[in-house]
């Protein structure tokens, strides 16, 4: 538990005066992700420790730094969780850096975002300036909701020095069952089944097993599995986590990935490469070395869009670019934030 | 302090030249300029505030509210978008030198996806007109504001309305996936998408809850959630508010969430039960509702785990609902909880907090401390699963000076909700009404900090000026102290 926002607040103010460009770091567990990163070190691990932690009021507190596995351990203790199940790739990796990320994990589509959870932040803005919006409680609608804004933002408009977060108690109890289908029906089944009141909470489709997990109290999961039938896997914690952490065969010596986020029912995406589907169809990694802009318009005309997650050219866009409209709005909310440039630059887009 | 006061502008709007100019875009019965055509605009839910706009636009297009917008900003004029006119903070009380851009002709649900469980809407369609259309597929829409009947979607997400299954299926925020936006330039923007995220910096969380300050909504797209196959609800009666409090954080702690968790106080059930006949047990002195959903097999099992919890806690009666007939009943009372108590009482204002569940007893200890002083009653309704407290508190607006009386005792209760770390406003939002409390829940460099917000969207101000963030001029003014989650005490606390 340490608190080193007053030194942190100091390099901030050092980097202003001299117009100087930070990177700011956590655990460094995610600097594959994103355009490259300019600027000086700026190093937040140090700034970690659980703030406040409140069972009953499904709401805890941490600062940026925090590493992800405590938190995760200290909800565990109290047989609660972060309802979004993110990834950590790597064993540093921290609150701020997930939540900059903005990254969720297989439960994604059943519970909701990274951002559909957070609550509150205190972040220094470019002009240094500590700032704390939202709170700890799960309705608030006072000021505008900058807190969620900051949430993907990959630190572009502010530095995370404190986050809350609302949680959710864990399951009773968690089956996974496997089916094999094509992708086409696994995406009809999956989207079938969503439309009811089945208690799914991650689904994926990979070398035509259609993999899902039930969670509720055991006589609902026990329904259900009859309901849709399939095969039970054993280990299947495993299962989701290698998926979480990119750890499956499927993303093994991949040069290229490709994260598309796509309408749920979308239809399988011709393009050449391996894909895999999660997320009730709605998120698919594609292993691809197409050509870019191909890849990019297959997902914009059925109304989605794609990152080149790993191994793309970080000078170049790795995001999908933005309509001139929305441009000019990124480019003003920047300024609102971080007039002089120095936070993160060129990390989302270049020139923001 | 009056709460809300105009700015002057000048040069005043030509009203003339304006209406020339609106008349070339949309046809002469959807601009009204004449008196008795604007009186019906002339305040929203909160009613105490009336005046009017200097005129009402009505398009009926997208393309219409574009051409509008482009003229008001061409010539500088202030615009209040208003959906239904329900909203309960004065969030669309007219600018008198602006246009009151009224979305009530864009009606129409645009398109329903059974298969992606999406619903494209224009702004104007009604919040339960949604799930009505919906229910053909076995879906709805989760969020249901008390207002649903007439309350609007443009106006939900303006505002981020709640309802009573928020604990569990969340705010407006967490049930939207695209907006298409006219910023006050005229431009037509896509913010999110179809799909379950969108690359660049999250605009859609951003617009939500704006309160009309950044651009206005003129087409929305909704999740649409899978009708629970069975849900039940049990009423608890307690001879003491604590103790349902505390029965309260039992369940959460239990690790369930159930899908609406409701409790009124005392005065609350007896307004309620002499206006429904809901059955309610009037010697209690607080009731809660606790409604579970989900499979069959779930509801089942929860269904006897929150009655072990409850049987614990001290209750004096307990009910599980034995039919859907009754049911409703149970929800009846809860729901006629706020038109009930405008029977007894010749008007009520109704407040909006947030709070950590677990400071309830105390907050509602410093209530009855100051509804002593101020010589007024209150009543509370609570959603005590997500902790947003709605004090009810009963004055007579035919008193000379009660009004004012009733918003001070108002903005206490306000205050008292950021000293225990909660909010000024869980789900109504600030409009005008709360515009002195945002100088209490936040500071000077997070206020100036929502006015750069404000100007990436809007740099002229032409956005429902003076509402939702104050200026630092008004909070000087105000002389309210920035109370920060109770770690600098408030100092009149000590006299509830």
């Amino acid at each position: 538990m340490t608190d080193i926002a007053a030194q942190l607040k100091e390099q901030f103010d050092a980097a202003i005066a001299d117009k100087r460009p930070l990177n700011i770091v956590g655990g460094n567990s995610k600097a594959f992700y994103g355009r490259m990163a300019v600027g000086d070190t700026l190093a937040v691990s140090a700034h970690r420790g659980i703030v406040n932690y409140e069972p009953t009021e499904l709401v805890i507190t941490a600062r940026a730094g925090t590493p992800l596995v405590d938190i995760e351990q200290a909800l565990a203790e109290h047989r609660q969780m972060l309802p979004f199940e993110p990834p950590h790739f790597g064993d540093t990796a921290t609150l701020g850096g997930t939540i900059a990320c903005g990254f969720s994990g297989p439960r994604r589509p059943y519970s909701g975002s990274a951002r559909d959870f957070v609550l509150g932040s205190k972040i220094i803005n470019g002009k240094g300036e500590v700032l704390r919006f939202g709170g700890e409680v799960i309705k608030n609608v006072a000021g505008y909701d900058v807190s969620r804004m900051m949430t993907g933002a990959l630190g572009t408009l502010g530095m995370l020095l404190e986050v809350s977060l609302q949680v959710l108690p864990r399951a009773a109890f968690e089956t996974t069952l496997v089916q094999q289908c094509s992708q086409k029906e696994a995406l009809q089944r999956m989207n079938v089944w969503a439309a009811t009141s089945l208690p799914l909470s991650a689904t994926c489709h990979v070398d035509d097993g259609l993999y899902v997990r039930l969670s509720g109290a055991e006589a609902a999961v026990a329904a259900s599995v009859k309901k849709i039938g399939g095969d039970r896997v054993d280990d299947d914690d495993e299962f989701w986590q290698d998926l979480r952490e990119h750890r499956l065969p499927f993303f093994n010596g991949v040069d290229n990935l490709w994260r598309m986020t796509l309408p749920s029912a979308a239809p399988p995406l011709n393009l050449s490469g391996c894909q895999l589907i999660e997320w009730g169809g709605g998120q698919r990694w594609l292993a691809s070395d197409d050509d870019a802009q191909a890849i990019r318009n297959s997902a914009i005309v059925i109304g989605g869009h794609a990152t080149h997650y790993r191994g793309g050219q970080r000078e170049g866009d790795v995001f999908q670019p933005l309509s001139q409209g929305l441009w000019r709005l990124h480019q003003n909310m920047k300024h609102a934030f971080d007039p002089q440039g120095i936070l993160n630059p060129g990390r989302l887009y270049p020139g923001l | 302090m009056h709460v809300y006061q105009e700015e002057e502008r000048t040069p005043r709007i030509d009203k003339v030249a304006l209406v020339a100019a609106l008349h070339t875009i949309l046809p002469a019965d959807s601009v009204l300029h004449d008196q008795e055509d604007l009186t019906p605009y002339e305040c929203d839910g909160l009613s105490a505030y009336r005046h009017l706009p200097l005129l009402v636009a009505l398009p009926d297009s997208v393309e219409q509210v574009q051409q509008v917008l482009r003229v008001c900003y061409d010539n500088d004029v202030p615009v209040v978008a208003r959906g239904a006119g329900t909203g309960l903070s004065g969030g669309a009380l007219p600018h008198s030198q602006g246009v009151l851009l009224s979305l009530a002709k864009l009606t129409s649900i645009l398109h329903i996806d059974p298969l992606n469980r999406t619903a494209r809407l224009q702004p104007g369609v009604r919040n339960l007109a949604i799930s009505q259309a919906a229910m053909p597929y076995g879906l709805y829409y989760a969020p249901d504001p008390s207002s649903q009947i007439a309350c609007t979607i443009g106006g939900n997400v303006a505002e981020n309305s709640g309802g009573v299954h928020c604990l569990k299926y969340g705010l407006t925020v967490h049930n939207i996936m695209q907006l298409k936006i006219v910023t006050i330039e005229g431009e037509l923007l896509v913010i999110g998408s179809e799909a379950l995220d969108t690359p660049g910096y999250d605009f859609l969380a951003l617009m939500t809850g704006s309160e009309g300050m950044l651009g206005v909504i003129v087409e929305i797209t909704v999740r649409l959630l899978p009708l629970p196959e069975r849900a039940q609800v049990i009423l608890a009666a307690f001879d003491n508010v604590e103790k349902a409090g505390s029965a309260v954080g039992a369940i959460i702690a239990a690790g369930i969430i159930p899908a609406g968790l409701e409790m009124m106080d005392k005065l609350a059930i007896n307004a309620a039960e002499d206006f429904v006949h809901a059955g309610y047990p009037r010697d209690a002195e607080a009731i809660l509702l606790c409604e579970l959903d989900g499979t069959n097999e779930e509801v089942s099992e929860q269904v006897s785990r929150v009655c072990e919890i409850l049987e614990n806690c001290d209750i004096t009666e307990l009910r599980i609902a034995r039919d859907e007939q009754e049911r409703a009943v149970f929800w009846k009372g809860r729901k006629a909880a706020f038109p009930a108590i405008g029977r007894i009482s010749p008007d009520y204002y109704c407040m909006d907090g947030t709070i950590p569940r677990k400071r309830l007893p105390e907050v509602l200890r410093h209530i009855r401390d100051l509804s002593v002083e101020y010589g007024l009653t209150v009543a509370n309704v609570f959603h005590a699963g997500d902790g947003n407290l709605h004090p009810l508190i009963l004055y007579d607006a035919n008193h000379p000076g009660e009004l004012a009386k009733t918003e001070e005792f108002g903005g206490k209760i306000l205050q008292i909700c950021v000293e225990v770390g909660g909010t000024i406003t869980g789900e109504h939002g600030v409009g005008m009404e709360k515009i002195n409390q945002m100088c209490v829940q936040f500071g000077p460099a997070e206020l100036t900090q929502f006015h750069g917000v404000k100007r990436a969207f809007d740099a002229k101000g032409l956005l429902n000026p003076g509402k939702a963030v104050p200026t630092l001029h008004r909070c000087a003014e105000f002389g309210a102290m920035h109370v920060h989650k109770g770690r600098i005490a408030f100092p009149e606390l000590e006299r509830f």
